[in-house]
């Protein structure tokens, strides 16, 4: 079997000395090239720790996770990040910020180089003009622009962003999922991303990892985004025939199942190295139904 | 607005000018001779302190005119060299200020990397704590003795002494400022596959800079206030030591002059580290 590009194995997070129950623990999944992978689950059950080890910034308690079969230990020019916080360096401008990162990737390109590239990914990220401006000047949604300018700049083998559009405003939340979607839609980029919200999830996802809540939690299936990318646009993804099978079985989970999980598989069913691939936007294009014939009223 | 902010800077400076009229115009009269001549006095008394002190018509207190007429000389002719008790007060202070800024530069590159150090690794900082905590307190003037007795040269007693108190505000508010740089910047750094030497001199120096500057703008503070003493305690130049001959020649005068001219130098050593400071601040 072909490995995925990225492929998480096993991987567990305890603290303490070991007694205490581990936040996660016996995580499987992998990510192919190109693809774009949401997590989605309740604070406190280790999402940011799992992003944060495919970072490299943290260790596994158990597990390994393997990129291009070799194992992570440690971060790498290869996994751009995108914080929650953006993080900018405030004492940089806006080029200064994307310039540290370029330099940082390509040590030996001279400084002319160095801007000419920085500026190619401030305007890909529509912020020609404010070059010369500092973090503090600029609004929420513009900072996190440039931190997705800066982690793109250093043309990464996948982007893994931590719940980046949760502290912005609504409209500025969309605009910039447009735009992510657009960027990853032309660079074939691959993604990990944590969030909260059901709607981004589904907006951006090709797939949708579903973890149970802490502590021992665990990953209850993988949801496949069938809703096509190009059908997928923010202002009439409701009116999308999968929209609300994909969305109703999201919320259940988030509401119900990721309390519940522990008696939902009480049977024995579940392997968590061969998880379940459910599709339930094909469930509400394909009824089992049967059909009720059209009839004309006059 | 404006109007308001203007009209209150107006007033605060005429107020200011108020009481500074009303210091000096109660000093103006409590200085006047008294009226009445006083009893005859002994000739050998009077040829040693002067006629006008020993009958009494005249104080050896000055008056803010004979301060203002002592300022205007000393303006005048700054830097004149007279024998060595006898040194223009341009020449004591800049001696003072060579000594201040010879023993405030040595703390500063003793005291920024070793803070860095502190700041970064937490052995070192427990290692070093019992030391700085214990040391921190002392008075500077303590060291002096243990100083001349090692040094054997009271000149570079006095740089060492402006070293050690300057040392310990730098050196503390370096390790505070290193080790509380945004755990954020530094995983920016990480990600980034930056190296350590490239890590600090780029997102830690300028992360923690402007807390480093106020440490050096508290140390210079004191060392300037140290250095007074440390001259009149080691003598032969410097402002300090001028102070002390003028006492011994009981010239008030020059010591309310010295007083003056310590103040604005003071000043301009605190807002010039301000200006620095504030260049390295940044708004997040």
């Amino acid at each position: 079997m072909e490995r995925p590009l990225i492929s998480v194995e096993g991987l567990a997070r305890r603290f303490g000395d070991g007694n205490q129950p581990a936040v996660f623990e016996n995580i499987w999944f992998g990510i192919d090239r190109g693809e774009f992978v949401c997590l989605i689950g309740h604070s406190g059950c280790g999402k940011t720790t799992i992003l944060n080890v495919l970072a490299g910034l943290d260790q596994p308690s158990d597990g390994a996770v393997i990129v291009d079969n070799r194992e992570i230990d440690g971060p790498s020019l290869d996994r751009a990040v995108i914080f929650q916080g953006h993080a900018l360096l405030p004492w940089l401008t806006v080029m200064g910020n994307i310039a540290f990162a370029v330099s940082s990737r390509w040590p030996k390109w001279d400084r002319a180089r160095v801007a000419e590239h920085s500026r190619k990914f401030i305007e890909l990220v529509g912020l020609k003009g404010a070059e010369n401006k500092r973090p503090a000047q600029l609004s929420g949604g513009m900072k996190q622009r440039v931190g997705i300018a800066r982690a793109l700049s250093i043309q990464p083998k996948m982007l893994l962003m931590d719940e980046p559009f949760s502290a912005l405003d609504a409209l500025t939340r969309g605009m910039l999922q447009d735009e992510v979607l657009r960027i990853c839609a032309d660079t074939r980029q691959t993604v990990f991303m944590i969030t909260h919200d059901v709607d981004e999830a589904i907006l951006l996802a090709d797939k949708i990892v579903l973890m149970t809540n802490g502590p021992g939690a665990k990953i209850a299936e993988i949801v496949v985004n069938t809703m096509p990318r190009n059908e997928r646009h923010r202002n009439d993804l409701h009116r999308h025939p999968q929209y609300y099978a994909i969305r109703n079985h999201l919320v259940e989970f988030l509401v119900n199942r990721s309390k519940a999980f522990d008696q939902e598989i009480a049977d024995g069913s579940y392997d968590p190295r061969r998880l379940k691939l459910v599709k339930p936007g094909l469930a509400a294009v394909n009824p089992p139904a049967e059909v009720v014939p059209l009839r004309h009223t006059h | 607005m404006p109007t308001l902010k203007k009209s209150l800077g107006l007033r605060a400076a005429l107020l200011s000018f108020l009481i500074f009229a009303a210091i000096v115009g109660l000093w103006q009269i409590a200085a006047q001779p008294p009226a009445a001549s006083g009893p005859a006095v002994d000739p050998e008394y009077a040829k040693l302190v002067g006629a006008a002190a020993a009958t009494g018509t005249k104080s050896a207190m000055p008056t803010p005119a004979d301060i203002g007429v002592t300022i205007w000389k000393h303006l005048m002719d700054p830097f004149y060299v007279k024998g060595t008790n006898d040194k223009g007060i341009g020449i004591q202070l800049a001696y003072s200020l060579g000594r201040v800024l010879l023993g405030f530069g040595l703390a500063a590159l003793f005291a920024v990397p070793l803070g860095f150090l502190i700041g970064m690794s937490p052995l070192v900082y427990r290692a070093l704590d019992p030391f700085i905590q214990i040391l921190k307190p002392v008075s500077p003037l303590a060291w002096m003795p243990l100083a001349l007795y090692t040094i054997k040269d009271s000149a570079i007693s006095s740089i060492f002494v402006i070293f050690i108190c300057s040392v310990w505000p730098m050196l503390i508010n370096t390790a505070f400022g290193v080790a509380s740089v945004r755990r954020e910047w530094l995983n920016v750094a990480r990600t980034l596959e930056v190296g350590p030497f490239r890590t600090a001199f780029k997102v830690i120096l300028p992360a923690a800079a402007p807390t480093i500057m106020t440490g050096m703008r508290i140390s210079i503070g004191i060392a300037w206030l140290v250095i007074v003493a440390a001259e009149m305690l080691v003598g032969g130049t410097g402002i300090g030591y001028f102070v002390w001959n003028e006492w011994n020649n009981l010239s008030i005068a020059n010591i309310v002059t010295a007083i003056l001219l310590i103040g604005v130098v003071g000043l301009l050593l605190d807002q010039g580290l301000a200006r620095l400071t504030k260049l390295v601040t940044y708004p997040e």
